[in-house]
């Protein structure tokens, strides 16, 4: 291993999320601009001022587990075990015996068994319960989905969960990025989960003063960069990404879908995340062709977002196209990291740039190339993906498309 | 219904069995049944019969017929002093 680590790259996708249950009908759900927002269906919404959400729609839990095994797994937990069963499957990886130890799950989550919490909660203070039951800490802890995903794989290696809101994703792939890197492990599922569309989380958010209403046009509610943005749309989902080593992946014959080349992590600094990223990557900011935003939808993360753009990218910042899949698939929280990069990984990898839906007219302020509304077929050969969560702890993600001759 | 008939009923719910697959000498082992499994087993059987079981108790049950033993027990409110005991000498304390 030279100092300098060893080099990784992205062997398996999945996703499952309000605009796809697979990265397929996912990224051609992006591409083409259509919105997973609708109103609530996991509860009667009609109370809250904000009704809607990016659910994943029609999901029948029996549908992808026995009923044993579902009593012990969370919504956020089998959303992420859905997600990593296609990454596994989308890698062809079959692992042997004694590369176990060397295969681990990071994966992130904001808010954990958040759904699970609240009906134990409402049963012990609403209804007068005395006791929980058993399988309540089980389903509730953060690290349930990096637990369950080492079961079901006999992962063996580093296995944990991070949570840092908004961020909990970029984290976990950047853990696992370096885990890799300086020679802990070999192969890591990483990613993010959360499902908090839940009354209490909706009434918490309601309260912060940042989600988009829009209750009667959900589709349109959420509008990044545009003028009359209003506010971001919850949502939810699971996007895991399995991460190799380059070596190993090339002596199975694995299809890499890209290099992860670099991560950014700070508190605060936003644009440090981003040269951080690019420094890791030993890329300049002018070779980086497509920009996978945080774009949340508030009137201040997008004006932010823009002049951190600004100022890490110069005049390039005029050029490289920008866009918010959040428009579509909502703000999943821990999950939305993983979902974004596994729409960059897919830009990347075919030449077509996800569009930010539901622009309407320019913000002065926002005034950067923020692909409006309609996807754009490009070349890509390096792309960063920014997550800046709540409480401004920053992870920047960087991909690029594997050199030939590189090694 | 009997105290035996009501454990073999909830076991075979909790744990998603087919029906006749429980029976009074199954084992936990032979049944599939871990740690985990085992709390959600006693917390069923509390909702269930409306009493605590105590944990001295509750450590001894590792087959069908020692649940249906210990419960009767504790249901009629029998000296357990001696399940104890054999809780507290025979199996080794829950790690966590």
């Amino acid at each position: 291993m030279s100092q300098d680590g060893r080099k990784v790259v992205i062997t398996g996708l999945g996703v499952f999320a309000s605009t796809g249950k697979d990265r397929e009908s996912f990224f051609d759900n992006l591409v083409n601009g259509r919105s997973g927002v609708r109103r609530i269906s996991l509860f009667d919404p009609s109370p809250l001022s904000v009704q809607i959400a990016a659910e994943v729609p029609d999901y029948n839990p029996t549908d992808y587990f026995p009923a044993k095994r579902l009593d012990l797994l969370d919504r956020f937990t089998q959303f992420a075990l859905i997600a990593a069963r296609e990454t596994m499957e989308s890698s062809g990886l079959e692992v042997r015996e004694e590369e176990r130890p060397r295969f681990g799950v990071v994966v992130g989550s904001g808010m954990g068994g958040v759904q699970t919490f609240d009906s134990g909660c409402y049963s012990l203070y609403a209804r007068g319960a005395t006791r929980l039951h058993p399988f309540t800490i089980p389903k509730v802890m953060h690290n349930a989905p990096a637990s369950q995903i080492s079961m079901e794989y006999n992962a063996q290696g580093p296995s944990f969960s991070t949570s840092t809101a908004c961020s909990s994703s970029g984290h976990a792939i950047g853990e696992a990025l370096h885990l890799i890197k300086y020679g802990q492990a070999d192969m890591i599922l990483a990613g993010g989960s959360d499902t908090p569309i839940t009354m209490s989380m909706m009434r918490s958010w309601e309260s912060v003063r940042v989600l988009a209403t829009g209750n009667g046009n959900p589709a349109s509610a959420c509008r990044p960069f545009s003028a009359d943005r209003e506010g971001f749309v919850m949502g939810e989902g699971a996007g895991i990404l399995l991460l190799e080593e380059y070596g190993h992946a090339r002596a199975r014959g694995a299809k890499i879908f890209a290099e992860i080349c670099g991560v950014g992590m700070t508190s605060d600094a936003t644009a440090r995340a981003i040269r951080l990223a690019l420094e890791e990557a030993r890329m300049r900011p002018d070779e980086v062709d497509y920009i996978n935003a945080h774009g949340t939808g508030t009137p201040l993360n997008d004006l932010t977002e823009t002049e951190v753009v600004k100022r890490v990218f110069g005049e390039h910042a005029r050029h490289v196209p920008i866009s918010s899949t959040k428009s579509m698939h909502g703000h999943a929280m821990g999950a939305t990291g993983g979902i974004e990069l596994v729409a960059t990984v897919m830009a990347l990898e075919r030449g077509i740039i996800p569009p930010t839906a539901n622009f309407t007219r320019p913000d002065p302020q926002c005034d950067l190339d923020y692909v409006p509304n309609q996807a754009r077929e490009k070349p890509v050969s390096a792309a960063i993906s920014n997550s800046f969560a709540f409480g401004g702890l920053n992870a920047v993600l960087m991909v690029r498309r594997l050199k030939a001759d590189s090694d | 219904m009997d105290v035996e008939s009501k454990v073999i009923e909830i076991v075979t719910r909790e744990q998603h069995l087919p029906p006749g697959t429980v029976k009074r000498n199954s084992t936990f082992t032979e049944l599939g049944i871990d740690s985990l499994d085992g709390v959600n087993i006693l917390f069923a059987l509390e909702e269930e019969f409306k009493i605590d079981i105590p944990d001295a108790v509750a450590q001894n049950m590792k087959s069908v017929a020692q649940v249906v033993d210990g419960l009767t027990r504790v249901l009629e409110g029998k000296d357990i002093s001696d399940l104890v005991a054999i809780a507290k000498s025979g199996s080794p304390a829950a790690s966590h």
